[in-house]
């Protein structure tokens, strides 16, 4: 197999902030990986309950139980995972740019001095 | 004015926005054409990816397929919506972060493989050509019914304002068309929607009124009532399901993975500024998605519950109008079993396959139909894609928001369209041209051949409208279980797996690939007769299949890595580069 050299120039991100010029540490980003994996396991979990665990394994029981004129299983099959996949992602958004700036390492201009 | 008229005017207008837009924003660069110079605001692109993930098949046929599939139909709201969280979590940002133009260039630069670039090349192709295929049916379809042209002219013009604005614009063009037509689609499905609730439950709000109780002066809840008629008429309740857990569960995973792999949508975050945007975009793209996706089992209950009370024990000398105008087309379809001149309407097909029709009218004035009838009652045979756009019809709105969901129909056909014809023409001006066979082309060049294949890709994707295979819409199923099982795994630990390595992501994307196409052929296409929860394989349908067809990608590519050396360190830097959101270089001790 023919082996290209990795060139790799990111020609289509804008010029870093000033705090992100200095050379992060190795074990800088090992760490903020660590972080930000925590937190995605976490909301994959939720995601996982609200829609394989409500709306599909869990339905029949939950079925039983009425909630606004619908069956609560068949509510979180047809609209509820919906709502709560939308909250997830801005979730998500909130807290990996609370690990980004922890870590020094978020892409946001530096506000002018 | 009649609905005519005004049909012809919405979908010229709205057409002609489409081309304006187009030639205020032509493309000057490859930049611009391959990622719309990357400056793309989040909300905008939240809007464009929308539009570009809503085809004709959300817009049209997704609300039928609800109404007659009932709890079972969850399986599309889920899976075409929980695949943004997987998009936004573990895709979107870190490709942001990687920052060049298509996903083969991502597969091909981190795997430091031509091989790998070619192969993510062929499953693009393909996913994109069975999905485009699909659209520009949905474009048919509208044309004839609507504006009474013949589908294949239909066709032509739709695929010349792809045209225009495609191969004028590129990805810049399409980004702000797209906004445009997310504007008009969802416009076009919430007021007939709104319309709808209001007259069923005098709630005005669909996602509600789905909850509340008819007016009808029945005292009983929409699902209830529906729940009600429906085992009168020997059908199972519409709030439970038929098809079994397991299966329900694979195809909803397959659908939520496909989504997350398909090409023309992780492109789009590809075109915002920064990492940040990127995930921001995503959680915009599914809100402007979810209004749409909670409102379609809504509109889904009430078009059947419409449909049963208008059509059920009717005289045919009495139906309403729609009735015959979907029946001259021949997507709806009436047979006088017991010869009393009124539709029975009931489970089961009332005759063998499609209807086919003869010369002359029947004893009622009816298409007569020549297909074998079944021994079952029902006498009515319905299209699964008429109930959106037939809807306002049956609740018998103006003809202004008849017209409007024309429009959007053809707003969620084209926008679609467009974008899965960049990704095509894209790949095979980018990928294959300047990155493996002609590197030595200039950027110009590059462009030229950009355009050139986005117009070969239309002209193709047109003969596909016009002559369409008939196993178009039994291959949908193979666009998301072939993202799902091929280029989704190959990605995911492109970015999460430090140790994969060119022979790893090689072998599993063709492990994968092959055997979900492999389970799909033979169902489908070999043994028919066989498609059945008896003879698959874990009772897992081969719409669902793409979910064992990913494990398999995993298990071959994390046992085949260890035959091969680990990444090289530029490629260990690149993990580290595209896992931190701002552009800072990693210091290595060694």
């Amino acid at each position: 197999m023919e082996r290209e050299v990795y060139q790799h120039k990111g020609d289509n991100l804008p010029r870093p902030g000033e705090h992100s010029q200095e050379v992060l540490s190795e074990a800088t980003v090992h760490r903020y990986w660590r972080a930000n994996l925590r937190l995605v396991i976490g909301l994959l979990l939720l995601w996982f309950v609200v829609s394989f665990g409500f709306g599909i394994l869990l339905v029949e029981p939950l079925n039983r139980i009425p909630f606004f004129g619908f069956k609560l299983g068949f509510w979180w099959a047809q609209q509820g995972a919906i709502y709560v996949f939308v909250a997830i992602i801005f979730i998500y958004v909130i807290l990996a740019s609370r690990i980004d700036r922890k870590f020094g390492v978020d892409d946001r201009e530096p506000p002018p001095e | 004015m009649t609905t005519q008229t005004l049909t012809y005017l919405f979908v010229g207008l709205t057409f002609g926005i489409y081309i304006a837009i187009a030639i205020w924003s032509r493309a000057a660069s490859t930049k611009d054409f391959y990622v719309a110079g990357g400056g793309v605001h989040p909300i905008a692109n939240g809007m464009a990816t929308a539009a570009d993930w809503m085809s004709a098949a959300s817009f049209i046929s997704m609300a039928g397929i609800i109404a007659f599939l009932g709890y079972d139909g969850s399986v599309y709201l889920m899976g075409w919506t929980g695949g943004y969280v997987l998009l936004a979590l573990l895709l979107a940002p870190y490709l942001r972060k990687f920052g060049q133009f298509t996903v083969p260039d991502f597969i091909g630069e981190r795997y430091y493989s031509r091989v790998a670039r070619v192969v993510a090349v062929t499953c693009l192709i393909f996913v994109s050509f069975t999905y485009v295929a699909g659209q520009m049916r949905g474009v048919g379809i509208v044309f004839s019914r609507f504006l009474e042209v013949d589908i294949n002219l239909g066709v032509l013009i739709g695929m010349a304002v792809v045209f225009i604005y495609a191969v004028l614009g590129g990805m810049k063009g399409i980004t702000y068309t797209q906004v445009a037509q997310y504007c008009v689609l969802i416009f076009a499905y919430l007021v007939p929607a709104i319309f709808i609730s209001f007259l069923v439950t005098g709630v005005p709000v669909p996602q509600l009124g789905l909850g509340s109780e008819t007016v009808d002066g029945s005292g009983m809840a929409v699902l209830e009532k529906l729940d009600f008629t429906l085992q009168e008429l020997g059908f199972g309740p519409y709030t439970s399901g038929s098809k079994s857990t397991i299966d329900v569960f694979a195809i909803t995973l397959a659908l939520m993975v496909g989504t997350a792999g398909l090409p023309h949508v992780i492109v789009r975050f590809f075109t915002v500024p920064k990492v940040s945007d990127a995930r921001v975009s995503a959680g915009y793209a599914l809100v402007f998605i979810a209004l749409l996706y909670t409102t379609a089992p809504a509109v889904g209950a009430f078009a059947r519950l419409n449909f049963v009370e208008t059509i059920h024990e009717t005289r045919y000398q009495d139906a309403p109008g729609w009735f015959r105008n979907w029946e001259d087309i021949g997507l709806i379809g009436w047979l006088d079993k017991n010869r009393d001149g009124a539709i029975q309407y009931g489970p089961g097909a009332p005759f063998e396959g499609r209807p086919a029709f003869n010369t002359g009218q029947g004893d009622s004035g009816e298409r007569l139909v020549s297909s074998a009838p079944t021994k079952v009652r029902n006498e009515v045979y319905v299209d699964r894609d008429i109930m959106v756009l037939a809807n306002p019809e049956i609740a018998n709105l103006p003809g202004w928001v008849i017209a409007l969901v024309a429009a959007g129909g053809l707003a969620a056909a084209l926008s679609t369209a467009a974008g899965l014809l960049l990704v095509i023409s894209t790949s095979i001006s980018h990928d294959l041209l300047k990155k493996t066979f002609l590197p030595g082309i200039s950027e110009k060049q590059e462009l030229l051949y950009a355009r050139l294949s986005a117009a070969t890709a239309i002209c193709v994707a047109g003969y596909l409208g016009i002559n369409p295979p008939g196993f178009v819409a039994q291959v949908v199923a193979f666009a998301f279980g072939l993202a799902a099982a091929s280029l989704f795994p190959a990605i995911f630990m492109g970015i999460f797996s430090r140790r994969m390595n060119t022979l790893g992501a090689v072998a599993g994307m063709c492990a994968g690939l092959s055997f979900t196409s492999i389970y799909i052929v033979y169902f489908k296409f070999i043994r028919p007769d066989l498609n059945n929860a008896e003879h698959w394989l874990l009772g897992i349908s081969p719409e669902g299949i793409g979910v064992l067809g990913m494990v398999i990608n995993f298990a071959v590519a994390l046992s085949l890595c260890r035959l091969q050396a680990p990444p090289p360190f530029e490629i260990q830097e690149l993990i580290d580069d595209i896992r931190v959101p701002a552009g800072a270089r990693v210091a290595h001790e060694h």
